[in-house]
């Protein structure tokens, strides 16, 4: 016995030692790979929402900048029926491009998605494309195409449609056209994925027990579909709030969306306190809104 | 309980299937009487899912036509036609219940609501699952799975059921269990079974008859026994059960008996319809196949005793040629076992031999050989 106790002695302490030496590497990475990251986020993104938050509660300067004082004054203002008509106005615009993306962007996932597999490729990089160019390039090209002599009115003249230009740009209208264009991958992308992953013979199982094809899409790939739905509701309903540039370009001085007020506070009035307690409310209500969506995607997800 | 009738119930006449190039099933024809369990079996790739699938009405014919109940229903989509399938995959509707899952044909249907809860409520007590209605697919367990499934396709009362490999996904000793489940079922119902499965030992268990498919040609059809004691085919004789194949040629004819050389010897067997100097396979089955230490008379082969193989209640014996060839030969344990590295003679029982003609074998291999694709559901 004597013989054997000797190395194994040695062996055990080698081990611990190996294992301090593990410990150690384990958590020196550890913290050099989280800190660097923990840091950024603190200064450009924890820092910059608390600057908004403190500030909704302060006053504007006589030549701007911020006065401190605790008031909940840029918050009451919101209730002014000015604001709100903004605000309803914008969930409306929200709202009206989120389901023209969706009642577009359902037939053409599912057309990728069921496609063969070269072609699948190409439309998808169809759809992505254009998003290699900036979208306020992009926004551009629909002034020239909306504009009292652009593209749409000369052809509509030319063929004796209309007698007198149409007014297109500077509408309500042409900013949806302008919302749904640039956020109808955002649309599509989620769709064509949970209809890509819908397993084939659960529509052959509802043929095969009398459904015929429009029974089987409302019974069963609808259904089964409702989490792409939803990501892609939210993923355009919430940047159309915010996309200032397109109701710049296409809606002229006419429509003044929540994210053109936000702006506007900041850069024209010099209204800094205001323009934050609008940011903040914007905030809250994309948080509220994802929270919904997480309730109804996790419970959907269970039952997937 | 049912009984096999008379009545043809689903006909496959001269059924051709080619994706492009690909010819999955060659110039199939079958019948499928009222009432049987049919079992589709054959390795993968050689088109019984397929011809499956051309009844179920998923896929559409190349050529030739699908006859259920005297009607062809080449046109019809599978909502039209009367029968059901089991998936392999169950195919659950994973945003349903069980309740809403089974009920889901006959709400498709119209049924009243009063009768679907009826019918739905047998359906599950038929398959062993009352209680279960408002349980999610996912909470169940393979083998709770695959009864839905059976009960989702059976409570539309169809004169066909077709079941592609539906025990595939489970634990052996379930499949066993559910192997003779299904049979009970089967004969209770009366409905006609059409099964798609590669294990020859689930066909031999549960059939009626067995088709016997390899590339995309039906091989062979017939009951179980006959499968297994009269292969038609060397695929047939190999696939089915285990088989020692021995090449051989015809020396001389007397009546009913052959005198076949081999390799490396000759022996009497008895056969008909084959002509001096042809050549031809002799099939045994490791169970009939003897050995022993003195010659027999009507056998000249002798071999090498290599290994002995325990296989639970049998053992199996590994007898080399000296030719190279291994003969297997299974003997009861317990059986005196002769030592490896003896030289025996070879024999078998007169009975447990098959003498198959080679030429069908060329004429197979003539027809081009079909890529192995089976084609996924």
């Amino acid at each position: 016995m004597n013989t054997v106790t000797p190395p194994l002695v040695s062996f055990r302490a080698e081990a611990t030692a190996s294992e301090k030496r593990m410990a150690l590497s384990r958590s020196i990475p550890l913290f050099l790979m989280v800190g660097p990251v923990i840091l950024w986020l603190l200064i450009f993104v924890a820092a910059p929402l608390v600057y908004i938050l403190v500030i909704s509660f302060m006053k504007k300067g006589t030549y701007g900048g911020v006065v401190a004082s605790l008031n909940f004054q840029n918050y009451l203002r919101i209730y002014d029926p000015l604001y709100l008509k903004i605000f309803f106005v914008s969930i409306v615009i929200a709202l009206a491009t989120t389901v023209l993306c969706l009642v577009l962007g359902y037939p053409f996932a599912y057309i990728i998605a069921r496609a063969r597999d070269r072609n699948k490729s190409i439309l998808l990089s169809l759809i992505m494309l254009p998003f290699w160019t900036n979208s306020l390039i992009r926004t551009y090209g629909w002034i020239i195409l909306l504009r009292t002599n652009g593209t749409f009115n000369t052809l509509l003249q030319s063929t004796h449609l209309v007698f007198r230009p149409l007014q297109m740009l500077y509408t309500n209208g042409a900013v949806m056209v302008g919302m749904v264009y640039t956020l109808f991958p955002f649309m599509v992308l989620p769709l064509y994925s949970s209809i890509e992953k819908l397993d084939r013979s659960l529509l052959e199982a509802a043929n095969d027990l009398g459904a015929k094809p429009r029974r089987a899409f409302w019974r069963v790939t609808l259904p089964l579909t409702v989490p792409g739905v939803f990501a892609g509701c939210i993923q355009v309903f919430i940047p159309t709030l915010g996309y200032f540039f397109i109701s710049d370009l296409l809606g002229g001085g006419n429509s003044v969306l929540v994210g053109n007020l936000i702006r506007n506070q900041f850069l024209a009035a010099r209204d800094w306190p205001f323009g934050a307690a609008l940011s903040i409310l914007l905030i809250v209500f994309t948080i509220v809104l994802m929270r919904v969506y997480k309730h109804f995607g996790g419970s959907l997800e269970n039952i997937t | 309980m049912a009984q096999v009738s008379d009545k043809v119930m689903v006909e496959l006449r001269n059924v051709d299937k080619f994706y492009g190039a690909n010819k999955v099933v060659k110039n199939l024809n079958l019948q499928i009487r009222e009432g049987e369990f049919l079992t589709m079996l054959g390795p993968s790739g050689c088109g019984k899912t397929t011809t499956l699938r051309m009844i179920a009405g998923f896929e559409a014919v190349t050529s030739g036509a699908v006859i259920i109940e005297g009607e062809n229903v080449g046109n019809k989509a599978p909502y039209q036609r009367n029968v059901n399938t089991v998936f392999q995959n169950y195919a659950l509707f994973p945003h349903m219940n069980v309740y809403d899952n089974i009920a889901f044909g006959l709400t498709e249907k119209k049924v009243k609501k009063e009768e679907i809860r009826q019918r739905v409520g047998e359906m599950l007590s038929l398959v062993q699952m009352d209680g279960y209605e408002k349980r999610m697919p996912s909470q169940l367990s393979g083998g709770q799975k695959q009864r839905v499934a059976i009960a989702r396709a059976l409570v539309n009362r169809p004169k066909v059921l077709l079941l592609d490999e539906p025990l595939g996904a489970l634990d052996l000793k379930l499949r066993k269990q559910m192997q003779v489940e299904l049979k009970h079922l089967q004969r209770q119902l009366g409905i006609t079974f059409v099964y798609v499965t590669h294990d020859q030992e689930e066909s031999l268990t549960m059939s009626d008859r067995i088709a016997v498919m390899n590339n995309g040609i039906l091989e062979q059809i017939g009951p179980p026994d006959k499968i297994y004691n009269q292969p038609a085919t060397k695929f047939v004789a190999d696939f089915i059960g285990e088989s020692n194949i021995l090449e051989a040629s015809v020396g001389s004819v007397d009546g009913d008996s052959l005198n076949v050389i081999f390799e490396t010897g000759s022996a009497e067997v008895s056969a008909a319809g084959f002509s001096q100097d042809e050549m031809v396979y002799i099939s045994v089955r490791p169970e009939k196949l003897k050995c022993s230490a003195a010659a027999v008379p009507g056998f000249n082969l002798r071999g090498t005793v290599k290994e002995h193989i325990y296989v639970g209640s049998i053992i199996k014996t590994i007898i080399e040629l000296p030719n190279g060839q291994d003969l297997k030969m299974s003997l009861l344990a317990g059986t005196p076992l002769i030592a490896p590295g003896e030289v025996v003679w070879v024999y078998w029982e007169k009975d447990g031999t098959v003498v198959l003609h080679t030429h069908e074998e060329t004429l197979y291999n003539l027809i081009e050989q079909v890529p192995k694709i089976e084609v996924s559901v």
